[in-house]
């Protein structure tokens, strides 16, 4: 290749591209547009970027360009021959095989290379090929059924009027998730925008003082500018739950934990990337560190925020009745002491966006769980008011609470508003795991007590949670975790207390349960010790203390329905008595292997605890007689645009087809509160069920039909049939108001709670979920390695109003239960990276199935209920629950390592 | 930044004299080394020596060209003692990696869990490098000096990896161990040749990988086996004190105890595979 130019053929056209030659393939595909092509590593951990070169599979990301100078390269762009999907496209969107979508296109090339070779291929053939590419939603079996499936595909019928719900409706925003044209964070930066860099500290905690940094700029080409906190026009201040807020966006004169930004570098793009950023003139001083709560909470401590003495952001107690005393008077008790580290969340999109300053206001493209608590906390940041900021989310490379904190925005939003110019900005993978949110790191000690009946006396849990260097979601471990750590359980005597603390290492936040998952573990290993203790089989045991209907929850409220534990644990019976039995009759003849099973249960309550956590939905009529259903819900792959339409098509009585979906934009589209807390389907789909029913009503007012009409939408016009006679209501040429509408319903949808009092006492949420999972696996008593064989649940959902989208949620979930439970573990300073960082890939996911129970509850829209948290927290304690079934190796220390794995095997055997 | 790519062995030889360049073969470990930050310094591509691709079998052995790919690998017809080289070669990264991923590379990135490393010291591999001054040739077990260093010099290039006629007996296993199915890094890893008469060992190699900081032949368990009958009780005599060469550290993937412990496992499990003992 000359230099500055390659010519190469993309999906068989030939194109001449500006490049460097060591430029990463991947990089300089997206920079020409072929944005389908995915980065989520640039190490090739990931395969995201996977593209065949001459026929043959790579990571992008690994190739420079100058070694495909004439070569032929596939992208996902070039699987549809024109608009005409390939089958095995078609199989992805028809099994659910994408839920996000960042590694989809990935997925896809590999398995279209596998295919071209091998048209029938086995399980272990499909596994093989796309073993490279990673996926953190879906549980990868659906991605393997579809490959499997490939060629077979046959077109699903919509589904009926009025028979939405309940329906295995594909993802409606599916197709560009399969055809490479979905646009998620750095999707949307235009080549010329500016790019933005951040100085970084490269300690725990360090004072720091800048040089010259004009001197180093003028001498720095293509360099516009650098900014720090002295820059930021209104608080150097952020946080997720306003009392909280201490989150700064620019170090002031010490870093609080490794890779806190103390600078942002902004320039043209292509100078700003190969820019050497440890010229950048600042000096770093090492200060006194606190890297775990047990040196935080010393008296001599340093302390990381000045305000909180010994380092304690908050603290949480929920009890009842009398726990210590029940305990020591109970004929069966049994204790524990369970720690788990810093999980990362891994999504394969790291933090990406473009910010531009459109006179006196700021529109921002990034990738958010949330549109509107960005918006808040950009203005406050920005000292403008909220109106001035637009945010724009694009669609989420997943999410899984990490997003919902601000990351790359505010430095988009002050370089842009400052310069006057786009400004975009992508986190790296050692960026992105280095600074964002992890699952907190726990350490419990759990005290658990029976009769002699086995009906549980007494709960004492104590939980000390590492909450990082910013409070973040925190508090929810204060709240959320004693609430939630008596499990689905009628417990008389209770007490739970947790604390988070303070350390330098990075903020510990909202991931898939907050804290919940870590309880859950202590607990449920510890029942199983105790059903052992009181010679009762451990399903009995869960079953003889599920809490029923009527029974007051360890926070005294009584639900006098929809409590669906015992329907979960009852559906698993089966598959638990037929596991112990293949379990046993193995492990007779077994040599180094063993099989056991085991298994965990949650519930977990849907929105925000004992606060205000409204939804607003607009749903509308355009003169078309197009429903537009302004959806707020943030579709980070879970399927909340699918599932708000189905609600919307159902309750309007229209055909699920007449549903146009306007996406999320603080401009056009109201408020539908985060994706979090499993909030979406419950919350924001009854806010759907209020809007469509108000939008019903007010069409069929105007022609006074009654309520239980039947409602078509033509062409340009509206007909009903009310039994009597077929009115019509023509829309074409009718007056609209601002946005083209001819009829709207905005409505607003809050979950009724109640304040806990100061022993934890009260209605914190309207509704749980219920669930729970039996695993089986085999141990290799010499190897400390565990396969797993089986995962089957049973999730209490209310009323499915998606089955495949739930199905995926579970596989996704249970895979990340399955990771933190063998394998995750972040490390501050070391496991920065997705090699060194193992999330489970498609090679270590058992069989799953399913039980999807429906115990409708009074205060869900349809009788749903929320799921997606849910789904991660039986799964870890189920594994080692099973482990210990097995081997009769106890794992107390996540995640279970081989090395852990055969420590406890040894230590039993000794 | 200077960047060449030429097309001749000679060429590239010429330009290593005068310039501290980086050798850039498959890219799958120089990529990755730069943690997303921009190319720097002197980067010398020679992936377009056709010449330093491919396997080679001749009467004094098997000479694989430095730019082989661990699908070449996979590929190719080779003796049943490279079994446990082409069982290794699909254990790299993925297939993603394993197609562009050069043998050459694996060995000069010098890594402690370098796959391709057990099998080809099983084999009595030696690296071949040249230079304008010349060609010379490296046992591998010499080659590789520590985590992360070769005795390659910095004119010098690796030409390929040669096997001796020799060392083309027998059949080999290979047993990666790692905590997930994919795309990992060894924990620990074994490879085995064995060469068998009817009921005995005749000649037996071991190496170990990931359990020091170079991988490592097992004397000791080698000079145990030789000789003996194959079945199990002689897999079975293997026990800690052959292991002692072994100097595992503990690191974010296992503990040390638990690499020597997991170590005689695999050892006896590969031991058993390549003599042919049912497990």
């Amino acid at each position: 290749m000359t230099s500055g130019q390659i010519t190469l053929q993309v999906n068989g056209k030939s194109q001449t591209l500006s490049a460097q030659p060591l430029e990463r393939l991947s990089n300089v595909l997206r920079h020409h547009g072929y944005t389908g092509t995915k980065t989520g590593c640039d190490a090739g951990d990931c395969g995201a970027c996977s593209v065949m070169i001459d026929g043959e599979l790579a990571c992008a990301c690994l190739v420079p360009v100058a070694q495909v100078a004439g070569s032929n390269i596939e992208t996902v762009e070039g699987l549809a021959d024109q608009s005409q999907l390939s089958t095995l496209q078609n199989a992805f969107a028809q099994h659910g095989a994408a839920q996000c979508g960042i590694c989809t296109p990935g997925m896809l090339i590999a398995a279209t290379r596998l295919l071209q070779d091998t048209s029938s291929p086995s399980r272990t053939q499909v596994e093989d090929a796309l073993g490279g590419v990673l996926c953190r939603c879906t549980g990868y079996r659906k991605i393997v059924d579809a490959v499997l499936s490939a060629g077979q595909s046959v077109d699903a019928p919509a589904p009926a009027v009025g028979s939405a719900i309940g329906a295995r409706v594909e993802r409606l925003d599916g197709i560009a998730k399969i055809n490479g044209s979905d646009l998620f964070g750095a999707d949307v930066i235009p080549p010329d925008a500016l790019r933005l860099r951040l100085i970084r500290s490269p300690m725990h905690s360090a004072a720091f003082e800048f040089g010259d940094i004009d001197a180093w700029v003028s001498q720095q080409p293509g360099v516009e500018a650098v900014f720090t906190s002295a820059d930021i026009p209104g608080r150097n201040c952020f946080g997720v739950i306003p009392p909280f807020a201490d989150q700064v966006v620019f170090a002031e004169s010490f870093t609080r934990f490794k890779g806190e930004a103390v600078a942002a570098v902004v320039g043209a793009a292509a100078e700003i990337q190969s820019l050497d950023l440890s010229t950048f003139p600042v000096n770093w001083q090492a200060r006194n560190e606190v890297l775990t709560p047990q040196t935080a909470m010393q008296p001599d401590a340093t302390l990381v925020h000045e305000f909180r003495s010994g380092n304690l952001l908050i603290e949480g107690l929920v009890q009842t009745g009398n726990a210590k005393d029940q305990i020591t008077a109970s004929k069966y008790a049994a204790t524990g002491h369970y720690t788990t580290p810093f999980i990362e969340h891994a999504y394969i999109e790291p933090e990406a966006g473009l910010a531009t300053r459109v006179g006196d206001r700021i529109e921002i493209h990034t990738c958010t769980q949330t549109a509107g608590m960005a918006q808040e906390d950009l203005a406050a940041i920005m000292d403008l008011p909220l109106s001035a900021i637009r945010v724009l989310p694009t669609s989420v490379g997943g999410g899984f609470g990490s997003k919902l904190d601000l990351s790359i925005q505010p430095f988009l939003c002050l370089a842009a508003w400052s310069l006057n110019k786009p400004v975009a900005g992508v986190y790296s993978r050692i960026e992105s795991m280095q600074t964002t949110t992890k699952r907190h790191p726990s350490d419990i000690h759990i005290n658990v007590a029976c009769d002699d009946k086995g009906k549980l006396t007494a709960i004492d849990f104590e939980g000390v949670f590492n909450t990082g260097a910013y409070a973040s979601w925190g508090p929810t471990v204060a709240n959320r975790v004693p609430i939630h750590a008596s499990g689905p359980y009628y417990v008389p005597n209770y007490r739970a207390h947790s604390v988070a603390v303070h350390t330098n290492t990075a903020p510990a936040g909202a991931f898939r349960g907050f804290g919940v998952p870590q309880a859950a573990i202590a607990l449920e290993c510890v029942l199983d010790k105790l059903a052992d203790a009181a010679q009762i089989d451990r399903l009995q045991f869960r079953l003889t203390n599920a809490l029923n209907n009527n029974q007051p929850t360890v926070t005294g409220q009584v639900f006098k329905q929809g409590v669906g534990i015992s329907e979960c644990l009852k559906a698993l019976e089966p598959a638990w008595l037929r596991a112990g039995e293949n379990a046993s009759t193995y492990n007779q003849s077994a040599g180094r292997y063993r099989k056991g099973c085991g298994l965990g249960t949650c519930w977990y309550g849907c929105g925000n605890t004992s606060l205000p956590n409204p939804s607003t939905i607009k749903i509308a009529v355009d003169s078309e007689a197009n429903v537009v259903l302004h959806q707020g819900a943030i579709d980070i792959g879970q399927g909340a645009n699918t599932v708000m339409a189905q609600i919307a098509a159902d309750t309007m009585g229209v055909a699920l087809s007449s549903i146009v979906l306007v996406g999320p934009d603080t401009d056009i589209t109201p408020d539908a509160g985060k994706t979090s807390a499993s909030r979406q389907t419950f919350v924001t789909g009854n806010a759907v069920v209020l809007a469509a029913t108000a939008l019903r009503e007010t069409i069929l007012r105007e022609v006074n039909a009654s309520a239980d009409s039947r409602l078509e939408m033509h062409d340009g016009q509206i007909t009903i049939d009310d039994g009597q006679q077929n009115h019509r209501i023509p829309l074409t040429g009718r007056e609209c108001d601002g946005h083209g509408y001819v009829f709207t319903a905005i409505e607003t949808y809050d979950p009724p709670t109640s304040d806990l009092d100061e022993n934890g006492q009260g209605e914190p949420y309207a509704q749980y979920g219920y669930g729970a999972q039996l695993v089986e696996l085999t141990v290799d008593m010499e190897l400390g390695t565990v396969k797993l064989d089986k995962l089957t649940s049973a999730h209490d959902v209310g009323r499915a109003i998606n089955p495949l989208l739930i199905e995926g949620q579970i596989e996704g979930g249970a895979t990340q239960g399955i990771g933190m439970a063998l394998m995750e573990e972040f490390i501050p300073g070391v496991a920065e990276n997705l090699h060194d960082y193992l999330i489970p890939t498609i090679g270590d996911i058992p069989e799953f199935e399913h039980h999807i129970i429906e115990v409708e509850d009074a205060e869900g829209p349809y009788g749903a209920k929320g799921l997606g948290e849910h789904v991660l927290i039986p799964t870890a304690p189920a594994i080692l629950n099973a482990i210990r079934d097995a081997s009769g190796a106890e794992i107390c220390d996540l995640p279970a390592t081989p090395d852990k794995v055969l420590a406890a095997i040894q230590a039993v055997n000794r | 930044m200077n960047f060449s790519r030429p097309a001749r062995l000679e060429q590239a030889l010429e330009q290593l004299c005068d310039n501290d360049w980086t050798i850039l073969a498959g890219g799958t470990d120089y990529y990755p080394a730069l943690r997303s930050e921009a190319p720097r310094g002197a980067v010398l591509d020679i992936t377009a020596i056709e010449t330093l691709r491919g396997i080679e079998t001749t009467a004094s052995g098997v000479r694989i060209g430095a730019l082989t790919t661990w699908t070449d690998i996979v590929n190719a017809e080779l003796p049943p003692a490279f079994l446990a080289l082409q069982q290794a070669a699909v254990e790299v990264g993925s297939v993603q990696i394993q197609n562009r991923a050069t043998i050459a590379g694996n060995l000069c990135n010098a890594s402690p869990a370098a796959d391709g490393v057990p099998p080809l010291l099983v084999l009595d591999a030696s690296v071949e490098l040249q230079s304008q001054a010349g060609t010379r040739t490296v046992p591998l077990h010499e080659f590789i000096q520590g985590n992360r260093r070769t005795v390659r010099n910095p004119q010098e290039l690796v030409s390929a990896i040669v096997v001796s006629a020799d060392s083309c007996h027998g059949s080999s296993a290979f047993n990666k161990l790692g905590a997930r199915k994919y795309l990992v890094i060894s924990i620990g890893m074994v490879a085995v040749r064995a060469v068998c008469s009817a009921d005995h060992i005749e000649q037996i190699s071991v190496a170990v990988g990931s359990c020091s900081e170079v991988a490592q032949r097992l004397r000791s368990v080698e000079s145990l086996l030789a000789g003996k009958p194959s079945n199990s009780q002689t897999v079975a005599l293997i026990d800690h004190r052959h292991l002692s060469e072994l100097k595992p550290i503990d690191d974010i993937r296992a503990t040390a105890k638990y690499r020597r412990d997991a170590a005689l496992q695999i050892i006896k499990r590969t031991v058993a595979t390549s003599i042919g003992v049912q497990q």
